[in-house]
């Protein structure tokens, strides 16, 4: 297949052969998991149990609420320990509402939803309500409610759905693990995603450097004339959603608008095999694949957790800290965040926890900028970051906005790259917080001026009430104003006036 | 259990470079040219580049200090340590001590510190202090020597060597003219180009080597590290190879002057030197690959560079051919730098997803 | 001599009319700048400024007799607006260290006197006569009226938790090689 060139990009240091040739193994039950009520973009799920409550495998726990949102469901039988604000895994460390569950280790499914037959012939209403039902987001790190992204399918005409296996990020290899053992079941449920959303061709996308995912996939989707498996090149940010369109069809999608707009929807591997899952089993999202690997990590693998698991439970896991670990990130080297703590839990985009040494971080003081422009040379995105660095530092997020910090999706190829080893990204972090803050402030200032002028509408009206109430009660013959009555009175107003 | 700190954004990973990694390569890409050279000039030029070099570290470390900003550090990043190797090449190589140390000044202090340190200045330190020492001192700036290689018969001993340098003493025999030079004044003397190259190759003090490829292998007068064309363009090749620098602005400011002074010679070669003659003479290798090069005072786009490259070599041509000095790569560069900033502007590039204008796209049709 | 003293004069009465006359002709036009102005305000009329209420100090931006940082609900994104508006820097130091709050009823000590309730210019108090009033934050945009007013101080400004929801990075604090950490002046 013919590839189209794309923009910018680096060949970082993929370091990826710690776990990529080591099989997914299961976790032994943890003694405790913690549910977030918000593990995905949108608004939290609503919970449905309480304290002391008995829970199946596989029940729901917290119900989906609004339109953009995603159910939780217990990953195993227990019994409800506790609800309680407990760390997120969020650079921040803030608490959020969690359930936390005692497993009872009996592991009993509760009574799950009847598989859908032939999911081929069934109404997509159904899948996409199955797909809702089993809390499916997107499993790659956007978090975003898979079952909303299936109704694209009725706004747009979809015609490639595109199975993004770039994997583009170091270390991380549990999409590669799962396209190698689970290859049917990717292919089965990237089959039924394109069935639900009529796209009639479905392109799975690998990075190179990934031969024998590209080989398992391949094999498995022969039987089917719709699924092509395509290597493209191993080039850091290949796995940005929009950056594998461009290369696999040549379409552009344009800023601020979503990628069905050229006819391409994008869905994460582990995604599409939990949409399977659902779908043939009934079966709900309340386990992934966790990439656990860093240097200071002593056994690095890739493990099958329970949604909930207390990363430091997975790192004990996985032999413990061999060095102290200069940082913990939850996600990738390039893209994921710090966590501050190790009490948070994996949710379901947790694709990877690295314990990194100060030797693989390789951060040094930053020096001035000597405008080297490589930073411009390799943005995926097209912009300057040195220019809009600039203009963050001196805090202009005015014209940091002008020259596209909005558009920056936080690659961080720009910051590997930068000789002056400038934080370019926690810049632009920075500033899109401080824009958003700014936008909200702005919307809060017009909200508060409707409202006081609505206000003043009111007690003008209540003002005109009472003058009439006033005046319908007085007209009676003797009380009508006298030239003298209306002449104190104005005296009075001077007075008041002067006073 | 709390780990680390996190007051950092990621990425968690960096590529093995650092701006002393960059600086260091390009002092490295300067060897062969410069041993070359300095075998070539003798004592004279290698005390001269000593001073130099020393100077532009010293006035460095005194402005840092000044500042109030960590001297040591600062220091470490080679960057002082180029702009005074650069700035000693480009002097002529017997010219006396001062030079170098007014150069220094002039180069640290007044170009690159007053404009806030590294990465602040407008204008190239090394071509600023070249071209206010060339309109202040015109004669001493412009007195080339003939080759006196190392251990030659000719080369002066150590004493001689002193007494040139920090007394100014150059032997009147030994002057010698460079070819740009020789070329213009021949010119303006009513002789025609085609016929002073040929008389040039005679009269060049080096009898036995008077053709093109001893222009290209520096066996002539010209400044202290400039004259050896194919010495630079390996330590070029070496900066290309290890990517510190594209080939954009070399290629566009060679390919220009190529150009512009093909064009003309063909048009009339009693008038105007060959391309080839403009393209291996003067400092424009040097300024090709080291000097227009120089990350803080070129634009950042790769059109940009282009743009900027092709004004070098534009430049360059028009000043050799029309001004009054036979030598225009530290004017046209200097000029080029002053128009960076706006060249940066008209040539950001197109953001994903948008026109270049800045609007998102317009899908032509929906899919 | 003569020619270029004259010369330079010419040139100098040339120049300096067209300047004179470009002043004059190309001058903005500066009456609209009030009611622009008093559109980017809250408009909520809380007086925090000092003035009676937006128009006022509009009106008092509009001559420049004023700073732009006066009005307190607006908070940051009023100050940048005004200021960019009048070509001013403002300096916006003071209001980084007061961070955005809300109005907050302390529910033993209220007594229901319905005081605040009619002092509060956006109705973000809710309540009635003898039954404990509450504000609902996201309306209230922190004027602080309603504490001056309360007989029993039992309406205090609290700062906006910071959430999951809101949190963003901090600026990085670069540890350049290029600037010294500071070190305490004595006073």
């Amino acid at each position: 297949m013919k590839l189209f060139p794309v923009r910018g990009g680096i060949h970082p240091d993929y370091r990826k052969e710690q776990t990529s040739e080591k099989a997914i193994v299961a976790l032994p039950m943890p003694p405790l998991l913690f549910i977030p009520l918000q593990q995905h973009v949108g608004a939290p799920a609503q919970l449905l149990v309480s304290a002391g409550e008995l829970v199946k495998k596989g029940q729901m726990i917290a119900l989906c609420q609004g339109t953009i949102s995603a159910s939780q469901h217990a990953p195993t039988s227990g019994r409800i320990a506790e609800i309680a604000e407990v760390a997120a895994p969020h650079p921040s460390g803030l608490p959020q509402t969690t359930i936390i569950i005692e497993p009872d280790g009996k592991d009993e499914w509760a009574d799950l939803p009847e598989p859908i037959a032939d999911p081929f012939a069934a109404d997509p209403q159904v899948i996409r309500d199955r797909v809702a039902q089993a809390g499916i987001v997107g499993m790659g790190g956007a978090v975003f409610p898979a079952a909303v992204k299936l109704n694209l399918g009725t706004q747009y005409k979809i015609e490639t759905l595109l199975v993004n296996g770039a994997e583009c990020e170091p270390y991380v290899t549990c999409d590669d693990r799962v396209m190698r053992e689970y290859a049917d079941e990717v292919i089965d449920g990237a089959r039924i995603v394109a069935r639900v959303m009529g796209a009639p061709k479905v392109v799975v996308g690998i990075e190179r450097n990934k031969p024998q995912a590209i080989d398992a996939m391949t094999k498995a989707a022969a039987a089917f004339a719709e699924v092509e498996v395509v290597g493209v090149p191993a080039l850091y940010p290949m796995g940005y959603a929009h950056e594998l369109i461009l290369a696999i069809t040549g379409r552009e999608t344009p800023a601020g608008k979503r990628t069905a707009e050229v006819g391409v929807v994008a869905y994460n591997v582990c995604t599409v095999r939990a949409v399977h899952q659902a779908v043939r089993f009934g079966r709900p999202l309340i386990s992934r694949v966790v990439t656990v690997s860093g240097g200071a990590i002593r056994e690095p693998k890739n493990v099958l957790a329970p949604i909930g698991t207390r990363i430091a439970d997975l790192v004990e896991f996985c032999g413990g800290f061999a060095t102290r670990p200069e940082s913990i990130v939850n996600g990738g080297p390039m893209m994921g965040e710090p966590l501050p703590t190790l009490e948070a839990p994996v949710v379901k985009g947790t694709a990877g926890i690295l314990a990194l040494t100060a030797e693989e971080i390789n951060s040094r003081p930053a020096s001035p900028c000597i405008r080297c422009g490589n930073c411009v040379t390799i943005c995926p995105c097209g912009l300057s970051p040195v220019e809009i660095s600039a203009f963050v530092r001196k805090d202009n997020f005015e014209g940091a906005a002008k020259m596209g910090v909005m558009d920056c999706v936080s690659c961080g190829s720009c910051a590997w790259v930068c000789p002056s080893h400038i934080p370019l990204v926690h810049y632009f972090n920075y500033a899109k917080g401080m824009l958003n803050d700014l936008e909200r402030e702005r919307r809060k200032n017009e909200r508060v001026k409707t409202l006081a002028e609505a206000r003043i509408i009111r007690l003008e009206k209540a003002a005109e009430a009472k003058r009439a109430a006033l005046a319908a009660r007085k007209p009676s013959p003797e009380n009508t104003p006298s030239g003298n009555g209306s002449e104190a009175a104005t005296a009075t107003t001077e007075e008041k006036v002067n006073a | 259990m709390s780990i680390a700190s996190i007051s950092k954004s990621g990425p968690f990973t960096h590529a093995p470079n650092s701006v002393q990694n960059t600086m260091f390569t390009v002092l490295l890409a300067l060897v062969p040219a410069t041993v070359f050279n300095l075998y070539l000039f003798g004592w004279p030029a290698i005390l001269l580049f000593t001073i130099t070099v020393v100077a532009c570290v010293a006035v460095e470390a005194a402005c840092l200090a000044l500042a109030d900003r960590p001297v040591v550090a600062t220091l470490s990043d080679y960057s002082a340590v180029l702009t005074g190797w650069l700035l000693a090449m480009s002097l002529p190589p017997w010219a006396p001590w001062w030079t170098g140390v007014l150069g220094a000044i002039l180069a640290i202090a007044l170009a690159k510190h007053a404009f806030g340190g590294i990465g602040q200045n407008v204008f190239n330190p090394a071509m600023v202090a070249r071209v206010a020492l060339l309109v202040s001192f015109p004669v001493v700036m412009t007195a080339w020597v003939l080759p006196h290689p190392l251990l030659s018969s000719k080369a002066p001993g150590l004493n001689q060597s002193l007494s040139i340098t920090l007394g100014g003493n150059v032997p009147d025999s030994v002057s010698a003219a460079s070819a740009l030079g020789y070329v213009k004044t021949e010119l303006s003397r009513g002789i025609p180009v085609s016929e002073s190259l040929k008389e040039f190759s005679r009269d060049s003090a080096l009898t036995h080597m008077p053709d093109m490829m001893d222009l290209a292998w520096g066996y002539k007068a010209g400044s202290l590290g400039e004259t050896s064309t194919v010495l630079i363009l390996i330590g070029g090749i070496l900066l290309l190879m290890r990517r510190i620098i594209s080939w954009h602005i070399p290629i566009a400011m060679l390919g220009s002057l190529f150009v512009m002074g093909s064009l003309f010679n063909y048009v009339d070669p009693a008038r105007f030197a060959p391309g080839l003659f403009q393209v291996i003479t003067g400092a424009t290798f040097l300024g090709a690959f080291f000097i227009a090069t120089d990350y803080v005072t070129s634009p950042v786009s790769k059109k940009g560079q282009l743009i900027f490259g092709i004004g070098c070599g534009v430049l360059t041509w028009l000043i050799r051919t029309f001004a009054g000095y036979p030598e225009g790569v530290a004017f046209a560069v200097l000029l080029m730098n002053g128009l960076t900033p706006i060249i940066d502007q008209y040539t950001r590039p197109r953001a994903f997803g948008r026109n270049s204008k800045g609007e998102p796209l317009q899908l032509k049709e929906k899919p | 001599m003569l020619i270029a003293i004259s010369s330079l004069t010419v040139m100098g009465i040339v120049l300096g009319s067209l300047l004179g006359a470009a002043a004059r002709f190309l001058a903005v036009q500066e009456n609209p700048l009030e009611e622009e102005l008093k559109a980017m305000l809250p408009g909520s009329q809380c007086g925090q400024c000092g003035y009676v209420g937006c128009s006022q100090y509009a009106a008092a931006l509009a001559r420049g007799d004023t700073s732009v940082t006066l009005c307190a609900p607006g908070g940051k994104a009023v100050v940048e607006a005004l200021a960019k508006k009048l070509g001013v820097t403002a300096d916006l130091s003071e209001l980084e260290e007061k961070g955005p709050e809300y109005a907050f009823i302390i529910e033993g000590l209220c007594i229901g006197c319905t005081r605040c309730i009619r002092e509060c210019s956006v109705d973000a108090i809710l309540g009635a006569n003898k039954l404990m009033h509450s504000v609902i934050a996201e309306a209230c945009h922190s004027c602080g009226k309603c504490v001056k007013v309360c007989p029993t101080d039992a309406i205090v400004m609290v700062p906006v938790r910071v959430t999951l929801a809101n949190w963003h990075w901090p600026k990085p604090e670069v540890e350049h090689i290029q600037s010294k950490p500071k070190v305490g002046y004595a006073h």
